[in-house]
């Protein structure tokens, strides 16, 4: 039977604020333990929480972006369930009416635009960090994490397959970003992606059974681990078994989901509106006055790049996907004197390799728009060929910023004056006396070999387009 | 509506709190007795009324985000049962 797949995430995109949502400790990431967590945090008796402005809007921001409903009156509930690293015996986070309802996400889903409807983003806190591996018999608790402002994104089950999920993810990654809401660190668990996944028979039109992918914490482990769990259920039920609702984690060691060892009745909250916290009240103002402060989101910008700049849509996407990079192409485009179609070469091809090679963001890289953007301007005016290019741009890379001087300094220009090139040609020809020979008998393609030696005669100096003209010229009969 | 016996270990589980079975029986009474009035009061006609999320009304105070709180670590942890390199400890929990 051909089965497809019915999946929805749950984003918990850590808001990037000073403060935690309900206290006023630190929220810096990588301090001593419990020395970010106070009184309210620990649930010390008598404490109250009082909510951080910063946190509502950051949610109001999102809700814009999305194009969801803003609610302008939201309640916080508490969900009841125990954990030592959940001091209270609740965590405090939205139920019944969340900040933010509705909305949409559109992917790009290998044939065409897709629309992801998000079902809600709701505010909580989060808990606290458990370590139960250094202490025999007893598990530590860090409580510095307790209290951090948390968005969680609740999509639709609209996604059809992993490379589906794992796009959505990606738009929401980059839209948060964008929004600086989040700074997205996956690694420090800044932005953590839950998966529902389910199968059913091509074609029909109730969901199956569910399970729950926890904690995934990487975009390729949730593409991996979403895939692993279809392939489980379509073995299961063919085998004549029952896909049980459950919490699974994915073992990226083994690559194979495994449950979760039995919460007993953990999914039974009883949420209720937090006594201590009264409505949320979001005024129509207050709601413009955040619309007056979305940037230009991801959407926008490639449409914009497209017509402004003529680039194709892949590299739009690519240049777009992270506003710093969709930052440094526009410098770099505007410093290469409009030519905007070199300045996405380089930055897609040569700089994202280098980048991706050594893990690094954008921002780590030591190559200024203003150095590429005078790099395309010596290829363009000829003063450099373009092998020379990348051998200046690996200089750019080590940290050299000025072009003209590395030029200057090497002895790099181009040569282009067709005295210089004919002596050099001549000695070519001189020792090819083979390949000269073929092409005048018509193989067209030895003529790359000749304008290769002549290219390493002159250390990569010689301008190609003039060796080209100057052999063909040679070489006519 | 009634509160089995079954329902009263339930939520005596869930909320952690040991009861003596003897007491299982007049537990399920009164939690009942007081479903019952709700019951009453589920027959006012509601219709058109906003659900109540506080019996105050009142609105959310907010706070400007700035990290004010000093650490007070040491503090708090002369009080815990158990602490180590800065950790609380607790019996071990199983994920």
């Amino acid at each position: 039977m051909a089965w497809e797949s019915v999946i929805g995430l749950e984003v918990h995109v850590q808001l990037q604020t000073r403060s935690k949502i309900f206290s006023s400790a630190a929220t810096a990431y990588g301090a001593q333990p419990n020395t970010q967590a106070c009184a309210v945090d620990i649930a010390l008796p008598g404490v109250l929480p009082v909510m951080n402005h910063q946190v509502a809007l950051m949610a109001v921001k999102f809700g814009l972006a999305t194009g969801a409903t803003v609610n302008c009156r939201s309640i916080f509930a508490r969900k009841n369930y125990f954990y030592p690293d959940l001091p209270k015996g609740y965590q405090i986070s939205q139920y019944e009416l969340p900040i933010v309802s509705g909305g949409q996400l559109a992917i790009d889903s290998g044939n065409g635009e897709k629309i992801i409807r998000i079902t809600r983003a709701h505010l909580e806190e989060d808990a606290g960090k458990s370590l139960h591996d250094e202490f025999d018999g007893l598990s530590g608790i860090d409580l510095n994490r307790a209290g951090t402002p948390l968005l969680e994104v609740v999509s639709e089950p609209d996604l059809r397959s992993p490379l589906e999920a794992v796009t959505y993810l990606r738009k929401l990654h980059s839209l948060v970003r964008y929004l600086e809401i989040c700074d997205g660190n996956m690694q420090e668990g800044s932005f953590r992606c839950d998966a529902n996944v389910s199968i059913r028979p091509y074609g029909a039109d109730t969901l199956g059974t569910r399970t729950e992918l926890k904690n995934i914490n990487s975009f390729r482990f949730v593409e991996k681990a979403i895939q692993q769990e279809i392939q489980r259920q379509i073995e299961l039920i063919e085998d004549g078994g029952q896909v049980v609702q459950e919490t699974r984690l994915y073992d990226p060691l083994a690559d194979e989901t495994r449950p979760m060892r039995g919460k007993e009745e953990a999914h039974d909250y009883r949420y209720f509106p937090d006594p201590d916290l009264p409505p949320l009240i979001i005024e129509q103002a207050e709601l413009e006055k955040v619309r007056d402060t979305l940037p230009e989101l991801p959407d926008a910008r490639r449409e914009r790049f497209v017509h402004q700049y003529q680039l194709t849509p892949a590299d739009a996407d690519q240049l777009t996907s992270d506003r710093e990079i969709a930052d440094f192409f526009e410098t770099t485009a505007d410093a290469a004197g409009g030519d905007s179609r070199s300045a996405a070469n380089w930055i897609n091809g040569e700089l994202m390799a280098r980048l991706n090679r050594d893990n690094r963001p954008i921002g780590e890289n030591r190559i200024t728009p203003k150095a590429l953007g005078a790099l395309i301007c010596r290829i363009n005016d000829q003063t450099i060929s373009g092998k020379i290019a990348k051998d200046i741009f690996s200089a750019l890379w080590e940290g050299e910023h000025d072009v003209d001087g590395i030029i200057d300094a090497r002895g790099l220009r181009q040569i282009s004056d067709s005295d210089a090139l004919e002596q050099v040609i001549e000695e070519v020809l001189g020792r090819c006396v083979e390949q000269a020979t073929q092409f005048r008998d018509g193989q067209e393609k030895v003529l790359g070999y000749l304008v290769g030696q002549v290219m390493k005669a002159t250390k990569g100096k010689a301008n190609p387009q003039a060796v080209n003209a100057i052999l063909r010229q040679k070489l006519s009969p | 509506m009634a509160i089995s016996k079954s329902d009263v270990e339930r939520l005596a589980r869930l909320a952690h709190i040991s009861i003596d079975p003897e007491e299982v029986d007049s537990y399920s009474s009164g939690l009942s007795r007081i479903l019952d009035l709700i019951d009453e009061m589920n027959q006012t006609n509601t219709d058109g009324v906003p659900p109540m999320a506080h019996p105050q009304d009142i609105r959310l105070r907010l706070r400007e985000d700035q990290a004010t709180e000093p650490d007070l670590r040491e503090l708090f942890q002369s009080s815990a049962p158990s602490s180590d390199r800065g950790l609380y400890l607790v019996p071990k929990v199983l994920e």
